[in-house]
């Protein structure tokens, strides 16, 4: 049996679903960003999946998806600095404790 | 005799010089101290030469075709879409005339002010003040368009107020003036809502339009009459007529000259011109002239009564000017223009020679109050001479001006008002009774004053003795019916026939009998003393109470409508609703907002996590609704 749209589709949405939910819940903000990863992964197999069955002539999913891939690693690169700082200025990476702009 | 027509530039500068003679003398010679003398030379020199050109314009308006020079000017202002207001000049019979007034009055007004205001610290404010005054009032006569006519028409209003309150520092002054400014100031409502009807019906302002048979015809009867009443609304105003009278007597604080100049020959006639400017579209509104009528010949009886009682000189003279007015109003109601504007024309010169000489009174005794004057005959013979001469023709005694002027008018009320012709008649006895108790308690006598009292310098008398040449023979300019031919239609005969047959007519008897019986009663009560005035006081206590008190025309506007109904009711509902329902609804709507802010934070967690969480469940809302809905 080979692998078909859906199945891709279903992987996507559990991928995302564990990265929403770990973004939502933990506390660490590393981990919370490797969760906002997860669901971008999420989002580029999906790409991917639809640009294979749908056009398959096309490689234009493909392509962003490669896009998204180099956004995702800029993001990174300025989310952790932030984190890096946020712990040297704070001394705690715990995100309920980042709450300046609370009332 | 063939005069040369006058060119149009010197029109322009008949009312142009005195605006230069004021613009000259407030900014250019104001900075230097002590150079007061030449600002007086500037404006009498600016007016003499107004006089001059006027006295042109009259004879070159009687060779003019159709007895009119139109000058188109500037197109001044322009309605986008709409037509243009043009500032132009209408020079006709009656502009000319009045130019003439305006000119001879104020030339000798500023002559006379010379030695009045001589040692009088804003003397250069004076001339400056008189002299835009000047301009603005002749401007007020030449313009061809009701706008501008409006414009000068509060900048005579200005100049008024300004000239009431020249000795700023009396507060009585600075209040007479701005009663002045607020009176008038509600008849000019009435003028700018007929300017608004006006327009709005015909498309424009132009006199000459708006007076023609065609453009009346295409207004209907009820929006004439309105159209007419508020115009007549901003005479009244101007003209110190019933109900709107209050602010004239007041107006007496200010210089003797400019009572003399604006609040007896020039400004308050303004009102009369307006309706005689305008008499052909109110001969469209007979209500309306009924109206004008009416109220002249009221506010005639009215304001002499309170004349009769009033123990400062210039108040008797104010409430004779209100009266005057009112029986010019009553003569261009009943018959046309010209009897109007004769009456107001001989008025101007008897009734300024009157003010100039209460003003030499006041120099001569430092006072204004009867009560202190007396005997002063032996002491100042000119001053009595010329304002007996002017007494004698503001009483309406044959031959001078005063009786021909007042025939006009009582001949035209008899035929079109029998009722008001009473009115006229009763005014005619009583100006007579109160001009000539001034007359009697100031000259005969004894002298009751403390101050030495002396003869005014000839710059005063020379004024007044040309002021009295007119006072005396302005009127026999009709006796051969030339005033009448050159205003109105009506032909020319005799001139002796008329300055005696005058006479022969019942009318002037009557007239002439009600006059001589006023004086003959002053006679009686001030001089003979046959009957004391005190116990005709004592006898007629009420009256002389209501009349002492001015009808309490004064305590109604001021304690009932000022500080009751508008002070105590309007203005302070007014406060009310800003402070409890505009404030209040402001104030709640505050509060609201802080109070939503006050909940509204609580969300405001800090914490993405929780922003993001909202995030997601707004999302699948969304999602879901899509997919239910399809």
């Amino acid at each position: 049996m080979t692998a078909g749209l859906n199945n891709y589709l279903v992987l996507s949405a559990v991928l995302f679903s564990i990265g929403l939910y770990g973004a939502l819940s933990r506390k660490n903000a590393v981990v919370v960003l490797m969760c906002v990863e997860i669901m971008l992964n999420a989002a580029n197999l999906s790409l991917v999946a639809f640009s294979r069955f749908v056009t398959p002539v096309a490689l234009s999913g493909q392509t962003v998806a490669i896009f998204s891939i180099t956004a995702a690693a800029a993001e990174v690169a300025v989310g952790l600095a932030v984190v890096i700082a946020l712990y040297r200025q704070r001394g705690t990476v715990d995100v309920n404790d980042i709450n300046l702009l609370k009332w | 005799m063939h005069i040369m027509s006058i060119p149009s530039a010197l029109i322009w500068a008949v009312w142009l010089l005195p605006l230069g003679a004021f613009a000259l003398i407030s900014p250019l010679i104001r900075p230097f101290p002590g150079k007061a003398e030449p600002a007086s030379f500037i404006s009498i020199g600016a007016v003499g030469i107004s006089f001059a050109l006027s006295l042109w314009i009259l004879a070159s308006v009687l060779q003019a075709p159709d007895r009119q020079i139109i000058l188109h000017g500037a197109d001044w202002l322009s309605i986008s879409g709409g037509p243009v207001f043009n500032f132009g000049l209408l020079i006709d019979p009656l502009s000319a005339v009045m130019l003439s007034v305006v000119t001879s009055v104020s030339l000798m007004v500023q002559v006379y002010s010379r030695a009045y205001m001589h040692s009088d610290p804003s003397y250069l404010r004076y001339f400056a003040l008189i002299s835009l005054f000047t301009a603005a009032m002749l401007g007020l006569i030449v313009s061809s368009n009701l706008l501008s006519t409006f414009a000068f028409w509060e900048l005579v209003g200005l100049s008024s107020y300004l000239l009431i309150g020249f000795w700023f520092h009396r507060p009585s002054a600075v209040a007479a003036a701005k009663k002045a400014f607020l009176v008038t100031r509600i008849g000019d409502v009435g003028f700018l809502a007929a300017l608004l009807v006006l327009y709005t019906k015909t498309g424009t302002l132009d006199i000459t339009a708006l007076n023609s048979p065609g453009v009346l015809s295409a207004i209907s009867g009820g929006v004439l009459t309105w159209a007419a009443l508020g115009l007549f609304l901003g005479a009244m105003g101007k003209s110190g007529q019933f109900p709107l009278h209050v602010w004239l007597p007041d107006a007496m604080e200010g210089p003797t000259p400019v009572s003399a100049l604006i609040h007896a020959a020039t400004m308050v006639a303004a009102g009369v011109f307006l309706v005689a400017r305008m008499y052909p579209l109110f001969q469209a509104a007979p209500h309306a002239l009924t109206v004008v009528a009416i109220v002249g010949a009221f506010s005639a009886v009215f304001a002499a009564t309170m004349g009769l009682v009033m123990k400062d000189i210039k108040r008797v003279l104010a409430y004779s000017t209100i009266s005057q007015l009112g029986l010019m109003m009553l003569g261009i109601a009943t018959g046309g223009v010209w009897v109007g504007i004769f009456y107001l024309f001989n008025h101007a010169f008897f009734k300024s020679l009157l003010f100039l000489g209460a003003g030499s009174v006041n120099h001569a005794t430092g006072t204004f109050d009867l009560r202190e004057m007396g005997g002063l005959r032996k002491k100042i013979p000119w001053t009595f001479a010329f304002f007996v001469l002017a007494a004698v023709s503001l009483s309406g005694i044959w031959p001078l001006a005063g009786f021909f002027s007042k025939e006009g008018v009582l001949a035209a009320a008899l035929d079109k008002q029998p009722v008001l012709f009473g009115f006229a008649l009763l005014t005619t006895f009583l100006t007579a009774f109160y001009i000539f108790r001034v007359v009697f308690l100031v000259f005969f006598g004894d002298y009751r004053g403390s101050h030495g009292p002396h003869e005014s310098s000839r710059i005063m008398l020379v004024p007044m003795g040309l002021l009295a040449v007119p006072a005396v023979a302005s009127g026999w300019l009709n006796a051969n019916g030339g005033f009448e031919h050159f205003l109105g239609d009506g032909a020319t005969h005799g001139f002796w026939s008329g300055f005696i047959g005058a006479l022969a007519h019942p009318l002037a008897l009557f007239s002439l009998l009600a006059a001589l019986l006023g004086v003959f009663s002053a006679y009686t009560l001030y001089i003979k003393r046959w009957i004391s005035p005190d116990k005709v006081k004592w006898f007629l206590r009420s009256p002389y109470a209501i009349f002492t008190r001015k009808y309490g025309m004064d305590e109604l506007y001021e304690n009932i409508i000022a500080r009751n109904a508008l002070y105590r009711g309007v203005f302070q509902a007014a406060d009310w609703t800003d402070r409890v329902v505009i404030g209040g609804a402001s104030a709640g709507i505050a509060s609201l907002t802080t109070g939503a802010g006050r909940v509204l934070r609580r969300f405001q967690t800090g914490q993405i996590q929780l922003y993001a969480v909202a995030a997601v469940l707004g999302m699948t809302a969304i999602v879901l609704i899509a997919l239910v809905r399809g």
